[in-house]
């Protein structure tokens, strides 16, 4: 592999893990509030098809996101509805959210624009193109910094950059503030938040609008920023991964950002590879690279790095005092 | 998550176990709850609502692309069962549906959610093209389809084991390890379909066709006796293999000692534990059993219809069974009406598609998606309501008399 191929890793790297690092987070706030959600998949793909109808409408990028995050807001809510103020199971309520999303995306798409469900393709200026930073060009050339500069911190869409804020922002939301402070343990013991005269479902409820939210940025994101139009399911698990990467990471903001990264190194490490004879080894079974984030997020769930121990009232529907 | 079992919705509500046995057997009450539903209501009428809920939303959708919702429906009925082929694929999709429903319902009975049925009957699917591969030859299909349909229970079992396993000794969460193997059950196929099974000299990833020795009767034969032409229809004996396991899981479930263990570990698990019972043994035998009749689904499509392995022949009826199991209410009987709905719904659908050129197949999925929401995570919703409708209906004299009846007995 040379220096080229080694760009071109790292930077797809970095595109490929912005949606896990925006859906983990996304289902980190859900589940730190005590909201198990299996649905960040159907989310990100509601929002992935309504962004990129709603760009190629309207003809603008930033009305495509709003459109995304309204879309995902609205299966969050439902998702809500189901779980905090029905108190129904919270498994099977993300998993009808994922069905309704995969069948009614594909269904409009094929109904409205034909062609197997994929929407109009989008012009530049209707998505998130890349942003070129001061003098990028300009000190390419120089050794490192420049190169690091230029390549990796230059030249990303809009949506990487948030992605990439969003996590210190979340630890400093979920560590730093009293909202946070609440989230945490609404997720861990709702009863005594309860005591305190603080409102359970109203927590949750906030808690899973942030998750509709950074869900909807994810699915705007895979639409208009990273390809130019919607495709069928064009989410394909990623909502997955991003679950295990929220295990993985053990529900916490920074640790959330490694495993994503490495999940997304996987990911274009596995494209980089497809039909490439390593000597020694043989070619090198793609499969085997796209099994491994769940392989290792097994090894984990199986107690062998480090024990993943989720908030403690995940999954259960709180019920006052009776 | 760290508790062994998935917190159910009533896990809170029903903290001991008194009241958790008398939430699942309202009739052992000395008279009704106002506030229980009667069993019609609970077990007929509910489900009905939840379902008429899910089609009229999807109407909705239907109307939104400028198609007529009750036209659909008469081309979906008349598509499932107007004809004979019509009929036949109806069934063909039931068989499936109703494997799949059962090893959902047959987990759920223990508390535990099993997402994975889909990669479990992927992988019962290759234990069935093994021993199909190795004696079609050899043995005539009478001798080879038994032991195709074991392999198919073992490797399905099998795949169910380690999330199982890891649940009952780890503590990790079934939904969660179930999600994952589906992702490595495909990954897995995909490697040996493309590098071991694909024939010399094709493109197509599939193992080589099955002989006649491999192979299960159609059920065209029989059927003609009464008149009908089922075409092209793949429906096959596996159809009343699907009804034998319908059986064998109400047996066990409610006539056998594991299955009551099954039922008391699914509604509280602590009084299980002070009852002597196991709780990690039978959450693994539990997985093994639902695994196994997820294997069995592989049988269908794979020796019944198309006699080879393709990828991908699975074709998410593995997640159809959680719709139907929530529809059925996790009994044998109710799986086979709501596997047999949408059994009509998979075959009218794809006639839908042909003559309503912008409602496509994938209007099924929104429904399954729909039942699943109103039959399972909304299932509070109609339920206040339809407590108090069917409470007020039902009068107060005539309440006195059930009450008179159930003590007198």
């Amino acid at each position: 592999m040379n220096a080229a191929d080694f760009l071109d890793v790292v930077n797809a790297t970095l595109r490929l893990s912005t949606p896990l690092i925006l859906a983990a987070l996304a289902g980190l706030y859900s589940e730190r509030s005590g909201i198990v959600d299996i649905g960040l998949e159907g989310k990100m793909l509601a929002a992935a098809f309504s962004a990129a109808v709603i760009a190629a409408l309207t003809g603008s990028a930033w009305l495509g996101l709003l459109g995304g995050i309204a879309a995902s807001l609205v299966m969050a809510m439902i998702h809500g509805y189901a779980s905090i103020s029905l108190r129904g199971n919270q498994v099977v309520s993300g998993v009808a959210i994922n069905f309704v999303a995969s069948g009614l995306t594909a269904f409009f798409g094929q109904a409205w624009f034909g062609e197997g469900g994929r929407t109009p393709q989008l012009p530049m200026t209707a998505r998130f193109g890349e942003i070129d930073f001061p003098g990028a060009q300009a000190v390419a050339d120089v050794p490192v910094l420049g190169l690091v500069y230029s390549h990796f911190i230059s030249g990303h869409n809009l949506l990487v950059y948030f992605a990439f804020l969003a996590v210190p922002a979340t630890w400093w939301v979920v560590q730093r503030t009293r909202f946070g402070l609440r989230l945490r343990a609404v997720g861990e013991n709702p009863a005594a938040v309860d005591t305190a005269g603080i409102s359970v479902a109203w927590m949750r409820y906030r808690a899973l609008m942030l998750t509709g939210l950074l869900c909807g940025v994810a699915g705007t994101y895979l639409s208009i920023a990273q390809s130019a139009a919607f495709t069928r399911d064009m989410t394909a698990g990623q909502g997955y991964i991003a679950l295990a990467a929220l295990i993985f990471a053990k529900w916490k903001p920074w640790p959330v950002l490694w495993t994503c990264l490495l999940f997304g190194f996987l990911d274009a490490l596995s494209i980089r590879l497809q039909g490439v004879v390593v000597p020694g080894i043989g070619a090198v079974p793609v499969q085997a690279i796209q099994a491994l984030p769940y392989i290792l997020t097994m090894i984990l769930l199986a107690g062998f790095i480090g024990k993943a121990i989720p908030p403690r009232a995940g999954g259960m529907p709180y019920v006052k005092e009776r | 998550m760290s508790s062994p079992i998935p917190a159910g919705p009533d896990r809170k509500a029903s903290g001991d176990g008194i009241s958790a046995a008398t939430a699942e057997k309202p009739k052992a009450l000395a008279r009704p709850a106002p506030d229980k539903l009667p069993a019609w209501a609970d077990y007929a009428l509910l489900p009905l609502i939840n379902v008429v809920a899910a089609f009229v939303v999807s109407g909705l959708a239907v109307l939104m692309v400028g198609a007529n919702p009750l036209e659909a429906v008469k081309i979906m009925v008349f598509g499932a069962l107007g004809y004979g082929e019509g009929v036949g694929f109806t069934l063909f999709y039931t068989t499936n549906f109703i494997f799949a429903g059962l090893a959902v319902a047959v987990a759920y009975h223990s508390g535990l959610f099993n997402i994975g049925a889909e990669g479990q009957a992927y992988v019962g699917g290759l234990g069935a093209t093994f021993v199909a591969l190795a004696l079609d030859h050899f043995l005539p299909w009478y001798a080879t389809v038994p032991i195709a349909l074991v392999a198919a229970c073992v490797f399905g079992a099998a795949w169910a084991f380690i999330p199982a396993w890891l649940q009952a000794r780890r503590g990790s969460h079934i939904v969660i390890t179930t999600i994952m193997f589906n992702f490595l059950a495909n990954a897995l196929m995909v490697w040996l379909l493309v590098n071991y099974f694909i024939q010399p000299g094709t493109m197509d990833p599939a193992s080589r066709p099955f002989t006649e020795g491999a192979s299960i009767p159609k059920l065209g034969g029989l059927f003609s006796l009464f008149g009908a032409d089922l075409g092209a229809a793949p429906l096959n004996l596996c159809i009343f293999l699907a009804l034998i396991a319908a059986v064998f899981v109400y047996v066990l479930i409610w006539r056998t000692k594991l299955g009551y263990e099954m039922r008391t570990v699914g509604l509280n698990p602590t009084a299980a534990v002070y009852a002597g019972i196991s709780t990690s043994r039978i959450i693994i035998i539990t997985m093994l059993i639902s695994g196994a009749l997820a294997g069995l689904l592989a049988l269908n499509p794979v020796i019944g219809d198309q006699q080879r392995l393709q990828l991908n022949f699975v074709n998410g009826a593995g997640f159809v069974g959680i719709a139907v199991a929530l529809m059925g209410r996790n009994h044998p009987v109710g799986i086979c009406l709501a596997a047999l709905l949408f059994g009509m719904l998979y075959q009218g659908g794809a006639e839908l598609a042909f003559d309503m050129p912008q409602v496509s197949r994938e209007m099924i999925l929104v429904i399954q998606g729909l039942v699943i929401l109103f039959a399972g995570a909304l299932e509070h919703m109609f339920r206040p309501g339809l407590t108090r409708a069917v409470n007020m209906i039902s009068t107060p004299q005539r309440r006195r008399m059930v009450e008179a009846g159930e003590a007198s007995r």
